[in-house]
């Protein structure tokens, strides 16, 4: 269960965001993860409340969207979405293939106060 | 666009759809990362009221504009970005001092301790190795590996179920010294969350042991994709087992197609002289 870890690390973001912005309130924020980066998005949500707790970021909506892990094949050099978890172009077949989106965890907004 | 480094990539909107520009001074570049001007150089910047004034960028607070209005940010920024930013501090650091690191990763009880004590052995007296070893509790493992003529450093996580760079960082001055030329970090035993945490490696190993399962790669597709090597290890308990290891092999190769596989028994040293091979290479 590293989701706690996770959203302690969340919770320190967004206080250094809300900072920098001069906000002390924070209303919801959204969090895109992908499907590839190995963080679970109910043990997230689970886990965010108990890291925002007395901190600005606490009461906060927390909006979580899964992006679809992608890949770019080697051999026929198109991009397409890989169907988990097999490696493989969707559309040659071809395993030679480079995950090139799906393990990223970020911020993408706030709405402050 | 930004006026102090000319970068295009700034959003920002209020509720209600207008847009602003540049509010605190910051950026959000493509690659996710995001930056401040702390030149202290003057910048004039856009107000959604329409007016225009000059501030000292690097100050981090923004209150005579924006404070108690109800607004919404839009950002790229990454919550790892402390621990990646230490895991590129150690990466800078490993690189200067020609060191090779590797991080081990597997299920508790794949065997990482036994085989780093028997790597550790055959090495002993020939390539001068570092070992930072990652539990919840006990230092039983930095027992098992000292003697063995390299540094030991065991870090107890407590409750946590990773190693982060940071805790890397700070072990870093108890096991390496000039001659240092391997590190070897055993991490956590567990399949799922190191595998989110760079510690500035050179690359990820992952272990899978005969008792496991042919299907574990594909159940835990994470790691074993990220990994740049998988062993598979207690290849002696084959006889006693239903495990097809041609099958392992092939859901290895399904999520990660390129990668090295060796299959090896700590215990018995069938297959350790591939390794060894490999590592000292690795440093050639």
């Amino acid at each position: 269960m590293h989701e706690l870890a996770l959203a302690t690390s969340l919770v320190e973001q967004i206080t250094s965001v809300m900072k920098y912005e001069g906000a002390t309130k924070l209303h919801a924020v959204t969090v895109s993860i992908g499907k590839f980066s190995g963080i679970e998005k109910d043990a997230l949500e689970f886990a965010f409340p108990l890291a925002a707790d007395r901190t600005p970021a606490a009461g906060a909506k927390l909006k979580v969207k899964v992006s679809d892990m992608k890949l770019k094949c080697k051999a026929c050099g198109r991009k397409t979405v890989a169907e988990m978890p097999l490696a493989k172009c969707g559309k040659c077949g071809s395993l030679d293939v480079e995950v090139t989106d799906g393990k990223e965890f970020i911020i993408k907004s706030m709405e402050i106060e | 666009m930004c006026e102090s480094c000319g970068c295009g990539n700034v959003k920002v909107s209020v509720k209600g759809g207008r847009k602003l520009k540049i509010p605190a001074g910051y950026h959000v570049h493509e690659d996710g990362s995001m930056h401040a001007h702390h030149d202290g150089a003057a910048a004039t910047h856009h107000h959604h009221d329409g007016k225009h004034h000059s501030h000292e960028h690097g100050d981090l607070h923004h209150e005579h504009h924006e404070a108690g209005r109800r607004r919404v940010v839009e950002l790229e920024k990454k919550i790892l970005e402390k621990n990646d930013i230490a895991a590129e501090q150690n990466r800078g650091l490993f690189l200067k001092r020609r060191i090779a690191v590797v991080n081990i990763i597997s299920s508790p009880g794949s065997g990482k301790t036994m085989l780093l004590e028997k790597t550790l052995d055959r090495l002993k007296g020939r390539i001068p190795c570092a070992v930072i070893t990652g539990d919840v509790q006990t230092d039983n493992d930095a027992r098992r590996l000292k003697g063995r003529g390299a540094k030991v450093h065991q870090i107890e996580t407590l409750s946590s179920c990773h190693l982060n760079a940071q805790q890397i960082s700070k072990s870093l001055k108890d096991v390496i010294d000039s001659k240092t030329r391997i590190l070897f970090i055993e991490n956590v035993g567990n399949l799922v969350c190191p595998a989110a945490f760079d510690l500035g490696e050179d690359f990820k190993i992952a272990l899978l042991s005969v008792p496991e399962g042919e299907d574990k790669p594909v159940k835990y597709p994470v790691i074993f994709s990220s990994a740049k090597l998988v062993i598979i290890t207690k290849t002696d308990l084959l006889p006693h087992l239903e495990c097809d290891v041609r099958k392992m092999r092939r859901y290895i190769r399904q999520i990660n197609p390129g990668v090295f596989i060796f299959e090896l028994s700590a215990k018995t040293g069938e297959g350790m002289d591939a390794w060894i091979d490999y590592l000292e290479k690795l440093i050639e």
